[in-house]
């Protein structure tokens, strides 16, 4: 295996006189090895899947009395997981009389110390059953395992842990202003992260004293029940939180429930905006949190390594179902050849798989109708004269798949720099100078998050500074954390989650 | 990016672009690779190549010939052959390499070189006033020269840290461009001693003056201070040898050295060369572990995947 | 020869855009009566669609350079329009007795209060960002800092039926709290105060604000509140007003390029953090923490 040494025994002399080493070739003799990673099968003997699984409503799992239920699928395989109940319009009706019930009588009569603790006690068994909402989360989402068990459900437990202790605080957080619920919630969730949507929505929503009907998204509505069964072994009072599955109709009967006091939505700008306007005659309260087109901006005097791998994780992270991905890629001319061969490497690296497989970088696409939209925009892209890049790594043959990739000498007036992919495609192009890369950064009717990569400190906060998002990740990207308010300028949305600022979307401050 | 220029024996100017290292960035991709989970037959294979990479190494005062033979033959047959047969027979598990080389003193050299006579295994030595590196440069060389003399096929230097952190570049380029000259056929592992550079911007450095100079492996630690290898440092190493061979077509070998014990982190290492290098680099001429107690660690994850007990030291020798 | 007493000059009124005073291109007006008479006492430019779109042009166009000033100098130019405001004082006062009949004390309080709003929120402008900013303790070796910047170009549009003798306070109000911030603003003013509020104007023109900052507009809100709302340079609207049809219809318009509406009833606080508030944007900057 190792290098055979040329090596005369008899003689050290003549050992050192003879080249004692053969001069190692370029092909190693030995012959470099392939290292192929056998698959790492995460168990799912831990989580059990209902056949039917039922609304959760004033504590308890009903039947929908509209008796639909719905199939979703494991996008992974694209055999089905389970049947969800579809909430017609009595149901979400059932739901929000119930919420608002318990606000009346429970909720609102509870003191923020007592609120507190129930939100501390779901944070800690959201920790003990992490493993098993992080199986289920990849079952019924496509995520990788090392996602949903590394960032997903340790975020979900850190938001419902962080929330808590606001819960008695909340007149800290707003001095000299008085501090009251709204009322009953009404949150509607995307299918990219549905655990941890579930919880930037319930968390704070509780800890400010509201109750809360939730609609998951229809293909990705089993940990949020799962999370139901939390609340439960939590003791957390019947109808605080109730949750109906459904479509966009029990979404839109949701929001056009007239005793909803606040409608807090997450997904696409364009539901957004049929929303807004759906509201805009009521008192209803409205935060958005939607799409975007987040800029990635490479300086030459970056740390570029460091810059490649945010770049990476940027866009094909949760295979690019984020809505602050970074999908286009600004680079300055002097190092953009440079980049763009070392991203080539590394994208040729990335795994991708079965979501179930603990070394799959890339999973499943959440679904049928999300492939086919991307590979539309995929096409598109091509028509429209990008240079495409995708590895040949092999994917499986059922399921949902895309291959990780990338479009160079993309123009800003291209639709891939435009229009939300959604997807592991990532739209590179590049620029001059500082005052251009801001420029093409916000030539976008989004505004969600932008990142930049210098070591030039004056540059990063200048940039930072005339960067139109509302989050801006500086030499790194993707960091989420209770603590620090998310959300987006102009068409990104309205409002922020987390930390301080996040609180005033479920409170009257006055 | 910071230029550095340095000026080669021949009066030519070479400028050196080193690219910026952010630290977190750094470290938290080094982490990632803690996270891949290798199984099964793909365990057995990094652990085989783990050991076939391994520079069995001793460095004491107290090193006598006694010790150093010994030691080699540790590093023919980690397990004895039989004691292996017997136990993995049935599992039909290929027989244990032997580790690439044994790391010594100079003054070791042909003691160990007469122990491994008729082996496939190198002899590395440290040399260059190892391991502070405070001595003259002539007293450095010669100690180059006599430890190749002796018999050596690899030599081991150390920077000069000295010149290097009071920021006197050329004389660290100078010395080891003079110590590769020294080492004639016998390869040169460059030791930076990360754990006294103070920052991965300086490791970055390091790594480009060493390869510049004639580096054929550059190396983290001496093993005697500490941190010694570490995750993040190796991964900056490797990413400058990446760069450097984009640019030069040139492969330049890598050696983690200290704090590395156990075959998790083995394979770890060897998941950071294959994601970050390439299948290229899993060869034992271009990646070594100096990590001698990793050894019998990796031994016992071989047993183990061949009995399915966990084992112990005791079976294969403590050496 | 003497000239008959009656026989005055009657003012027009123009619009502000862009730090001039232009009448309307249109060549349309508005005539202004003398509290209780026949008697023209003024008459005020009735602004066309074109208009409206000049005073965004301007306003988007001064976003950039007024965003950049600091705070400080921000909140000096502010202080300047009390100064400036004083200076207006009699004018104000008069205009606010002969047009709507106040008593000279009422017209007076007007005033103050009008003032009051420029001192409050030059005193804000470089402190709020402390009061809503803050430094997020996350988890990791990352520095993560949030702080709030001017949403952008703003529409500020003022009931019709605003009382007379708030409309001063809560125009001068509503467009300090909205600048101080760094905002540019195109504001709608209520078309039967128009006149009250002219001075406004020429404060405005005399305070070293930048042109183009602040721009009025005079005339029916029948034909303007569409245009304005739907306007996708606009990012943000501010209603003063409690009409809900009217709220809704903002709503329903900005919805197109998810503009912030933000309602205040007429006689909500003046002077107040909210005021503020609603027109930032929250930024939240991570950076990593290492050698």
């Amino acid at each position: 295996m190792t290098t055979k040494r040329a090596l005369d025994k008899k003689s050290k002399a003549q050992a050192a006189k003879i080249a004692p080493v053969e001069k190692l070739p370029k092909q190693a003799k030995t012959g470099a090895m392939k290292f192929e990673y056998a698959p790492s099968l995460e168990s799912t003997d831990i989580v059990r899947i209902e056949k039917r699984n039922r609304l959760f409503i004033g504590g308890k799992f009903i039947e929908p009395s509209s008796e639909a239920y719905f199939t979703s699928m494991n996008p992974a395989t694209g055999e089905r997981l389970a049947d969800i109940a579809e909430a017609g319009d009595a149901d979400v009706d059932l739901a929000v009389r119930t919420a608002r019930k318990t606000y009346e009588n429970v909720w609102s009569k509870m003191s923020g110390r007592e609120r507190g603790r129930y939100l501390f006690r779901i944070a800690r068994l959201i920790q003990e059953r992490s493993r098993e909402l992080a199986v289920l989360e990849t079952l019924d989402n496509g995520k990788p395992i090392r996602e949903s068990r590394d960032v997903d459900v340790p975020l979900v437990a850190a938001h419902f842990f962080y929330h808590a202790g606001w819960a008695d605080k909340l007149n800290y957080a707003f001095p000299g202003q008085n501090v009251s619920p709204l009322g009953v919630v009404g949150q509607i969730i995307p299918w990219n992260f549905p655990l941890l949507m579930a919880a930037w929505k319930i968390a704070p929503a509780l800890a400010c004293g509201n109750t809360v009907v939730l609609k998951p998204a229809e293909t990705t509505s089993l940990s949020a029940l799962l999370l139901a069964q939390v609340f439960q072994d939590a003791g957390l009072p019947d109808g605080v939180v109730n949750i109906v599955t459904g479509a966009g109709a029990t979404g839109a009967a949701l929001v056009n429930h007239p005793d909803v006091d606040k409608i807090a939505f997450t997904g696409s700008t364009d539901v957004g905006k049929i929303i807004a306007r759906a509201v805009a005659g009521t008192k209803k309260r409205l935060t958005l949190e939607l799409g975007g087109k987040s800029a990635h901006i490479i300086f030459e005097d970056a740390a570029l390594d460091q810059a490649l791998e945010g770049v990476i994780n940027g866009i094909y992270f949760n295979q690019g179902h984020v809505c602050c991905a970074g999908s286009r890629l600004l680079l300055e001319e002097s190092i953009a050849e440079e980049f763009v061969a070392k991203l080539k490497k590394r994208v040729a690296k990335l795994r991708v798989g079965n979501p179930l497989d603990k070394n799959t970088d890339i999973g499943a696409i959440n679904s049928a109708g999300e492939l086919k939209k991307i590979k539309k925009l995929i096409q598109l892209g091509k028509d429209e004269g990008g240079e495409f890049f995708e590895p040949t790594c092999a994917i499986p043959d059922k399921g949902f798949y895309q291959r990780p990739c990338f479009f160079s000498n993309v123009s800003s007036s291209f639709t891939l720099s435009r229009v939300e992919i959604f997807g592991p495609v990532l739209a590179v192009s590049t620029f001059r100078t500082s005052q251009e890369a801001v420029l093409k950064a916000n030539d976008t009717p989004y505004g969600l998050a932008a990142g930049i990569w210098s070591e030039k400190g004056a540059k990063i906060h200048k940039v930072a500074g005339q960067l139109k998002a509302g989050v801006i990740w500086a030499n790194t990207y993707n960091k989420f954390d209770p603590s620090a308010p998310f959300g987006g300028y102009n068409e990104s949305g309205w409002g922020r989650e987390g930390g301080r600022h996040g609180l005033s979307a479920y409170l009257d401050v006055r | 990016m910071r230029s550095v220029s340095m000026t080669d024996k021949a009066g030519r100017t070479l400028a050196l672009l080193v690219p910026p290292v952010d630290e977190v960035g750094a470290t938290e991709r080094a982490e990632f690779f803690t996270k891949r989970s290798i199984k099964k037959e793909s365990k057995i294979h990094a652990l085989y190549l783990a050991i076939s990479m391994c520079d069995l190494t001793t460095l004491e005062g107290a090193d006598t010939p006694g010790r150093v033979r010994q030691m080699c033959e540790k590093a023919r047959h980690p397990v004895p052959p039989d004691v292996f047969q017997s136990v993995a027979g049935q599992k039909n598990l290929p027989p244990i390499p032997s580790v690439a080389a044994v790391c010594v003193y100079p003054s070791m050299v042909s003691t160990a070189v007469k122990a491994l006579a008729g082996s496939a295994i190198n002899v590395a030595s440290v040399a260059t006033a190892f391991p502070s590196g405070q001595a003259p440069l002539k007293v450095k060389l010669d100690d180059t020269r006599f430890a190749v003399s002796e018999g050596a096929n690899e030599i081991d230097m150390v920077i000069n840290r000295g010149a290097f952190l009071s920021g006197d570049y050329q004389l660290v380029f100078d010395e080891i461009a003079a110590t590769k000259e020294a080492c004639g056929e016998a390869h040169l592992k460059v030791i930076l001693e990360t754990g006294e550079l103070g920052s991965l911007d300086r490791v970055r450095l390091a790594s480009e003056i060493a390869m510049r100079a004639g580096a054929d492996f550059i190396k983290t630690s001496t093993g005697k201070i500490q941190p010694a290898a570490t995750l993040p440092v190796t991964l900056v190493m490797l990413q400058a040898i990446q760069d450097f061979y984009m640019k030069t077509g040139k492969k330049i070998g890598m050696k983690p050295a200290g704090g590395i014990r156990t075959a998790k982190q083995a394979i770890q290492y060897l998941c950071m060369v294959n994601e970050t290098m390439g299948s290229d680099w899993l060869t034992p001429d271009l990646f070594r572990f100096g990590a001698s107690a990793m050894v019998n660690d990796i031994l016992k994850q071989i047993f183990k995947e061949a009995t399915g007990r966990y084992y112990y030291d005791r079976v294969f020798s403590l050496d | 020869m003497a000239i008959e007493k009656n026989l005055h000059v009657p003012k027009t009124i123009k619009l502000f855009i862009n730090g001039e005073f232009p009448r309307t291109e249109s060549g349309r007006h508005i005539s202004l009566y003398e509290h209780g008479s026949q008697k023209v006492f003024a008459h005020v430019c009735r602004a066309s669609r074109k208009d409206l779109r000049n005073a965004v042009a301007a306003s988007l166009a001064a976003r950039g350079e007024w965003e950049k000033r600091s705070a400080y100098n921000r909140a000096q130019i502010l202080y300047r329009m009390a100064e400036m405001a004083e200076g207006h004082r009699e004018e104000m006062v008069s205009l606010l007795t002969k047009i709507n009949a106040a008593s000279a004390g009422d017209a007076n309080q007007s005033v103050d209060a009008a003032i009051e709003a420029f001192v409050y929120y030059a005193g804000f402008a470089d402190k709020f960002s402390q009061v809503s900013g803050c430094v997020n303790p996350v988890s990791g070796p990352h520095h993560a800092f949030t702080t709030p910047e001017p949403v952008g170009c703003v529409a500020a549009i003022f009931d019709d039926n605003i009382e007379s003798i708030l409309a001063l306070p809560i125009v001068a109000a509503t467009l300090a709290s909205v600048i101080a911030s760094g905002n540019v603003v195109t504001a709608l003013l209520p078309s039967n105060v128009s006149a009250q509020l002219a001075p406004l104007a020429e404060i405005f023109a005399t305070s070293d604000l930048p042109k183009g900052v602040v721009n009025l507009l005079t005339g029916h809100q029948s034909e303007l509140l569409d245009h304005l709302a739907s306007h996708m340079e606009v990012q943000s609207i501010c209603y003063v007003g409690s009409d809900r049809t009217t709220q809704e219809k903002l709503k329903t318009l900005g919805a197109e390029n998810m503009k912030r509406v933000i309602c205040f009833a007429p006689d909500a606080n003046p002077t107040s953090l909210d005021r503020l508030a609603g027109f930032v944007e929250f930024k939240t900057v991570w950076h990593p923490i290492g050698h």
